[in-house]
């Protein structure tokens, strides 16, 4: 059993458990190889499943001939989206027609191919080697048409259609807030800075691709879908939907996941068309993704474009901000969160930590002949914040201003604020952890390093928040068809005193065994090695959301400290009856056990009358200790908030940038396990560093991906991503159970505008700016070069 | 057309009859079960498939299981004791929280094992070097070579301490 740990002081927490960076539960396994991934599963029987897929960017399909595959040795079956006729995915919004045109996502694609690596059938093979011989022998008569392959192609005057019921190619249009005399303001403004930004298409990556195994249980009479996704209901739902089966008949097991990253939280056309197969053989099939489709025809991300202006007065005020934001959203909408989540999300939050009075913004959401998009960590975050931290870096060199000092008088001091956006801010360190970072670099001396006329160096920073558990409240102003939000969790204890819980949420790398373990271990008294978390079946689990939007330790880990506290009170009862006390007498002490006064009984004793000899229970309770609770964020959710410092140095021969040191200051709240929070925000940097110097999926103008591979799709490694020093602030939030605010994205959010402004900084006295990301090298070297 | 090959593997020795073009790590994998070795590619450039051959470091999914008839494989699950302990390796990655889903973590085991066996002076700038060999999508790859680091220092502190007891 493990001993409580020594805690480190500044961190406000109310047990021994919380707070303390203690082993993690799931290391163990993972470290001996005896996780359990998708692909490590053999059923009896198991086939392999491949897919044909699309070779043309838009293409009428006039036929599928799968003869020849058919005739493949060790091909059991192929099927056309004719032989399998599933129903399509389709995702909604709420809103009228002219803000949303909902799109069916076909399960396999029959008249029309929108993408390349578009699934158009499926073949099933006793191995996987047969099924890929298997896959080259499909022949598909394809009519090309004329292919959409950016979103000023898409909203070009004639532009062919990608789908016929979008007009101009737009799937989602809104116009929101205009404050009332906004153009005045602009008019009459001191200084109007623009930001004109072009941001990469990237791929959330995780190192395991998509995957499934299904297999249809007669005992049971299930369909059994073990599949890795952050999102197993969801899953269910749509496949029961899709199949023609009651949701009771499908089961969704999520084993060790890994990554996920947002890609995950959508359901994907390949697990249903695999679990259709599945189901129509009545034998067990399993589909991995190779990296080639993972790169090329998964849930993409990212590629947005911003218009923005704002209005400053000449004591360094902004006054306003007015910005257009359109997203290239790729073939389809994606279920459940449609193809509004990135233009919503920049949208509603672009205001961010700055006190903005005026604000207005339209976001669109465009459809291109490109792979389609899911959420990815961060969500649009990564994106407006670098556009809004670009402004602000340009209206200080217009305004003549240092510009941090002008992030000082602009940052939200005073909370709960209420920002022009609608949306009540909850209490922040966003002063603080600008102060903190600028002093740290100050400290290790990197302001006169910068100033060494032998080198190209340059500071950058972002000063940003981001709202973590939105509740239902909050989902429900998107208007989706389908509001998440609330988590659900149910608490048993056995006889030996020790509790296993479940959770809708959905941990793959979060450390959710661990984390959520130290929430009930505390609230109950009891080791963290003696709470066992439930996650990740639908048989098991009652309706969740999953992993997503940082929600898992805000509503989850509220969810599971709610159902401990029931079961504390259950424990108190049982306890103050059998030694005949008054119930508001007793106490957890925790140490595993209720005390009254100066006697105790063990959770093991109290268990023990519970379900062994319950005719000794009080009157009115019954046998067994288990609880249930629920819980959802009401208002607007909570905001983790952050300052990232990085510095640069800029190579005049190559154009190349390398990172000399990345300062991060973070505020999630009551850090649950510090090293895990560190964690998410180093590994959320590294992704955020990915995006605005490495990553980007290319395509050429027939709509060819162009970086197939990791050869063309360049991940960065431990060569170029630096170590971060992490410093917590700690601004408890007050209506979770914990304190703890999400953790999940804000190194993703941060990183592109730190570093951005950074290589923005080195350059300063080339007259060169440069604001597109991945920022291009060859335009650093042309800038050097001239300089 | 099938082939008869003999693999070591772990020390244990396998005979399979097996396609020319089975790979070594689905052979791993699919046909001994050793689970623990992953593919994340398929074409060499992450790492995740990374077992010893011969002590040194090889991607399991550019090799054919037929290639490497007579080596002695190792793969992740040798690293722990049959009763599950982990090794001192094994260990430094869990305290320094070196991984997080898990998955590009034999790989990165056994990258470091290989590395640490053949440089046991290396120090932290090698092994940050060697570490980007392979990828990994969830720490930043600072606490892996913290991990590997510290591990390292410990491995010479205790040649050290055995030597000074030996020599007095």
């Amino acid at each position: 059993m493990a001993e409580p740990p020594q805690r480190s002081p500044h961190l406000r927490r109310d047990g021994a458990w919380v707070g303390a960076s203690v082993p993690r539960r799931e290391d163990p396994r993972l470290l001996a190889g005896r996780g359990r991934f998708v692909d490590d599963i053999v059923l009896p029987g198991m086939l392999h499943a491949q897919f044909v897929r699309s070779t043309e960017a838009h293409a009428e399909i006039l036929s599928v001939d799968l003869s020849e595959v058919r005739a493949v040795p060790g091909v059991v079956a192929a099927y056309s989206a004719a032989d399998l006729n599933l129903r399509g995915v389709t995702a909604l919004l709420d809103r009228p027609p002219h803000e949303f045109v909902p799109t069916a996502m076909p399960v396999l694609a029959h008249d029309r191919a929108r993408y390349v690596g578009e699934p158009v059938a499926i073949v099933v093979a006793r191995d996987p080697y047969a099924v890929e011989d298997g896959v080259e022998a499909a022949i598909v008569e394809y009519a090309p048409l004329q292919p959409v392959v950016s979103d000023t192609a898409a909203l070009a005057e004639g532009a062919p259609l990608v789908h016929a019921e979008a007009p101009r190619n737009t799937l989602v249009d809104v116009s929101l807030f205009a404050t009332e005399g906004i153009d005045a303001i602009f008019d009459e403004a001191h200084t109007v800075v623009e930001v004109h930004t072009k941001t990469g298409r990237q791929n959330a990556l995780p190192l395991e691709t998509r995957g499934v195994v299904a297999d249809w249980d007669d005992r049971d009479e299930q369909l059994r879908v073990q599949t890795c996704s952050q999102v197993p209901h969801q899953v269910r739902t749509v496949l029961a939907r899709c199949v023609g089966l009651d949701e009771k008949q499908v089961r969704v097991i999520v084993p060790d996941m890994g990554g996920g990253f947002g890609q995950k939280c959508v359901v994907g056309r390949e697990e249903i068309a695999a679990a259709a197969a599945a189901l129509r053989l009545r034998r067990p099939v399993k589909w991995i993704e190779d990296r080639r489709d993972a790169l090329t025809a998964a849930f993409l991300a990212r590629e947005q474009r911003y218009a923005v202006r704002a209005a400053f007065s000449a004591e360094g005020e902004i006054l306003a901000l007015d910005a257009d934001v359109v997203c290239d959203m790729g073939a389809y909408s994606c279920y459940p969160f449609t193809a509004g989540i990135e233009p919503l999300m920049a949208s509603a939050e672009m205001p961010g930590v700055y006190k903005i009075p005026a604000y207005r913004v339209r976001g669109r959401a465009v459809t291109t002949n490109k792979a389609p998009t899911a959420p990815y960590r961060g969500v649009s975050r990564p994106q407006y914040v670098m556009v809004v931290e670009r402004v602000f870096e340009k209206a200080a060199r217009a305004l003549g201003l240092d510009a941090v000092e002008l992030r000082r008088r602009n940052v939200i001091t005073v909370f709960p604020y209420k920002g022009v956006n609608d949306i009540t801010y909850d209490p922040g360190s966003y002063l603080e952890s600008l102060d903190l970072c600028e002093q740290t670099l100050r400290d290790e001396g990197w302001f006169s390093r910068r100033s060494d006329e032998n080198r190209v160096i340059g500071i950058g920073f972002s000063c940003f928040s981001e709202r973590t558990g939105y509740g239902s409240g909050a989902f429900a102003q998107r208007r989706m068809e389908v509001v998440p939000g609330f988590d659900i969790s149910e608490i048993r204890m056995d006889l030996n005193g020790t509790v296993s819980v479940t959770t809708g949420t959905l941990s793959h790398g979060q450390s959710h065994e661990t984390t959520m373990a130290q929430i009930v271990a505390d609230r109950l008294g009891i080791p963290y090695d003696r709470v066992k978390i439930v996650q990740g079946d639908t048989d098991r689990i009652t309706y969740g959301w999953g992993s997503f939007a940082s929600r898992s330790i805000t509503i989850g880990g509220s969810a599971v400290a709610a159902a401990s506290v029931k079961l504390g009170d259950q424990l108190r009862e049982i306890a103050a009856h059998l030694l005949e006390a008054d119930v508001d007498s007793a106490e957890l002490d925790g140490a595993g056990g209720v005390r009254v006064g100066d006697r105790s009984l063990s959770f093991a004793e109290i268990a023990d009358v519970a379900y062994l000899k319950a005719h000794l229970l009080p009157k009115g309770v019954g046998p067994g200790l288990s609880a249930t609770a629920s819980f959802d964020v009401g208002g607007d959710g909570t905001f983790s908030n952050a300052t990232h410092g990085v510095v640069v140095e800029l190579d005049p021969g190559t154009g190349g940038i390398e990172i000399l040191r990345y300062v991060c200051v973070e505020d999630c709240g009551v850090a649950i396990h510090p090293q895990v929070v560190e964690g998410q925000a180093r590994g959320g940097i590294a992704q955020g560093i990915a995006g605005a110097l490495f990553e980007q999926v290319t395509y050429d103008d027939a709509g060819q991906p162009l970086a197939p591979s990791f050869m063309e799709y360049k991940v960065p490694t431990a060569a170029e991503i630096p170590d971060v020093r992490i410093e917590h602030l700690e601004t408890p939030c007050a209506f979770t159970e914990s304190g703890a605010k999400g953790a999940g994205e804000g190194g993703t959010i941060g990183a592109p505008a730190a570093v951005l402004n950074a290589v923005n900084d080195a350059l300063r006295h080339t007259g060169v700016e440069l604001d597109d990301t991945p920022v291009p090298r060859e335009a650093i070297f042309r800038a050097l070069e001239k300089a | 057309m099938i082939q008869l090959i003999e693999l070591t593997v772990n020390g244990e020795r396998h005979d399979l009859a097996i396609e020319p073009r089975r790979t070594l790590v689905d052979v791993l994998r699919h046909d001994l079960g050793l689970t623990g070795t992953h593919v994340g590619c398929e074409h060499g450039i992450c790492g995740a498939c990374t077992v010893l051959v011969d002590g040194a470091p090889a991607r399991a999914c550019l090799l054919f299981a037929a290639q490497v008839e007579g080596a002695e494989i190792r793969t992740v699950e040798s690293l722990a004791e049959p009763d599950g302990t982990l090794n001192d390796l094994q260990r430094c990655f869990s305290e320094h929280h070196g991984l997080q889903c898990g998955f590009c973590t034999p790989g990165m085991l056994m990258l470091a094992e290989g590395y640490l066996a053949e440089e046991p002076e290396a120090t932290k700038e090698e092994i940050r070097e060697v570490v980007a060999s392979n990828l990994c999508r969830c720490t930043g790859y600072q606490t892996i070579v913290e991990a590997i680091d510290d591990c390292a220092s410990r491995r010479r502190a205790a040649f050290q301490d055995q030597l000074d007891r030996s020599t007095a």
